[in-house]
């Protein structure tokens, strides 16, 4: 008990000592391990490496600058790639994520035992390899190009989305469901009057979410060779074009910022 | 109209919330159902159109037997019983007209309903409702936006649109300040008599019970203890239903009121 007797006084503390003390033995703990890791980072470190750090960073700097902004005729198509890229995969990851969502939710799930378990299986997998380990497994597939950059990102999409979607669901007011049940309406009526209502807010929120995040997803695609503007990144990278890098990468971040811009304001206007 | 056979509901936990409990319910009465927190009101009138599944006994309304019902004749057998809730339970982004028309959804097909295209006389009806509870101009606001007072209205529309023989009322009152709880109960009895319906009313305000129904079943952990005419209330009744307590104001007040009136 937190609260106990001592000099007829109740003393309370917000947890019991011995509690306590297992609390301060386990950040110890930690601490040793951080401390451990630090040492073994620091061992298997090449200092000397980094004696000229200055000087590489400089010269590659040197290099870059100006950027290439001629160059900058030949991004149109690459960018549009990307942006495209990002749209539809989050486009199809969502056709794919709602039905996923609404098989996983406990309260909406036709079977716990059975249908349940594979929805989760479905949105751990897709979620667990990372984009770029799709895009080369597609590449290989269907070949390079936008293509595979599209269904990379739409597949490592579903798990994010369907995964926030049916936490949504989880959390909805059921005494509407029941109100709109209580009428003798179907099923599918239900969902329609009284479940989708409710998750509308966190599908918008989670669809622009996505959105932005694929854009910075879909930047990097081309460099296994999946389409958009990695793929040029790519090339100019291995010619060691270091203007024509600098001015992609430029491109990059004011293609991100636009994308963030865009959806926090979609955001703040469902919120 | 309404008959309940030894209806018993054991819940998952163990816990028995209803025993046994047999009422018969003659059309167009209006019976006010009280008890303590926990004695099984809400399970009650949720076994009846089954938004919980009794453990065993019978419901039956004009014949038809509720509790045996498969999945299609339940949808339409909840037509005709209309329910009001607590909280309101409005869908809270849908508008005021778009929650008064869900109580047509059993009589509406699935596309129909996902476009929102009621048949005219379902529009028609829900503005006469909304007229006769005096919220007609509020038809397009979201429900959200609306009061207390306001939303027990809309979800009163809702359970009428049904065009019900029943209504299961689970604690209209209990959300809404003193003045607001009357007008609603002086609504909800109103309309009761207008259409000749039947309705069971959840009620913890014992007072507010006996102004306005005409009778009374009091519950005490799931058992049927007392049922009689609102006057039949005597200190001695409440206390077997609630426990000790000093009743006398309780009642007084009613009866005060009774004279106002």
């Amino acid at each position: 008990m937190p609260t106990h007797e001592k000099n007829g006084l109740k003393v309370w503390q917000v947890r019991e000592t011995k509690a306590q003390l297992i609390r301060w033995g386990a950040w110890l703990i930690g601490l040793a391990i951080f401390i451990f890791a630090w040492k073994e980072i620091s061992d298997n470190t090449l200092w000397f490496m980094m004696d000229n750090v200055g000087e590489v960073v400089a010269d590659i700097a040197g290099r870059a600058t100006p950027p290439a902004w001629s160059f900058i005729l030949e991004l149109g198509g690459p960018i549009w790639d990307t942006l495209a890229i990002a749209t539809l995969g989050t486009f199809f990851s969502l056709i794919m994520a709602v039905p996923v969502a609404f098989l996983a939710a406990r309260n909406t799930t036709p079977s716990r035992v059975f249908v349940r378990p594979i929805a989760l299986l479905i949105i751990v997998s897709t979620r667990s390899v990372n984009s770029l380990i799709w895009a080369l497994l597609l590449v290989s597939i269907v070949g390079p190009g936008v293509l595979a950059g599209l269904i990379a990102i739409s597949i490592r999409s579903i798990g994010f989305c369907a995964k926030l979607l049916y936490e949504a669901i989880e959390e909805i007011n059921v005494v509407q469901v029941e109100a709109i049940k209580a009428t003798g309406a179907s099923r599918m009526q239900v969902m329609v009057y009284g479940i989708v209502p409710q998750i509308m807010p966190a599908f918008a929120g989670i669809a622009v979410f996505r959105w932005d995040i694929n854009i910075r997803e879909s930047t990097v695609l081309g460099l296994v060779g999946a389409g958009g503007i990695g793929l040029a990144l790519q090339s100019s990278l291995n010619v060691l074009a270091w203007p024509k890098v600098s001015l992609i990468l430029l491109v990059i971040l004011v293609a991100v910022v636009i994308g963030e811009w865009v959806s926090a304001k979609v955001r703040g206007a469902i919120i | 109209m309404l008959e309940l056979q030894g209806l018993t509901k054991i819940y998952n936990t163990g816990d028995k919330a209803l025993s046994d409990v047999t009422l018969s319910i003659p059309s167009g009465q209006v019976v006010a159902l009280i008890g303590p927190s926990g004695a099984g009101k809400s399970t009650l009138i949720r076994c009846i159109n089954r938004l919980v599944q009794p453990t065993s006994g019978s419901a039956t309304i004009d014949g038809v037997n509720i509790t045996a019902l498969g999945a299609g004749g339940l949808r339409k057998a909840r037509r005709k019983m209309g329910m009001i809730f607590q909280e309101y339970a409005l869908v809270e982004r849908l508008t005021v007209m778009e929650n008064v028309l869900s109580g047509r959804l059993g009589y509406v097909g699935f596309f129909r309903s996902l476009f929102r295209k009621f048949p005219q006389s379902d529009v028609d009806a829900a503005y006469r409702l909304l007229d006769r509870v005096g919220l007609l101009e509020m038809a397009d606001k979201r429900a959200d936006a609306l009061s207390g007072g306001q939303r027990q209205r809309v979800g009163i529309c809702r359970a009428l649109i049904q065009d019900p023989s029943l209504l299961l009322v689970d604690e209209p009152t209990a959300s809404l300040d003193p003045k607001t709880s009357r007008q609603i109960m002086r609504l909800i009895v109103e309309l009761c008599s207008e259409r000749g319906l039947a309705a069971i009313i959840n009620i913890h305000d014992v007072a507010l019970a006996q102004m306005y129904v005409q009778r009374v079943v009091g519950l005490k952990l799931g058992e049927v203890v007392f049922d009689g005419g609102p006057n039949d209330l005597t200190p001695a009744v409440l206390t077997d239903i609630y426990g000790e307590e000093d009743w006398e104001a309780t009642i007084e007040k009613v009866d005060d009121e009774d004279e106002d009136t």
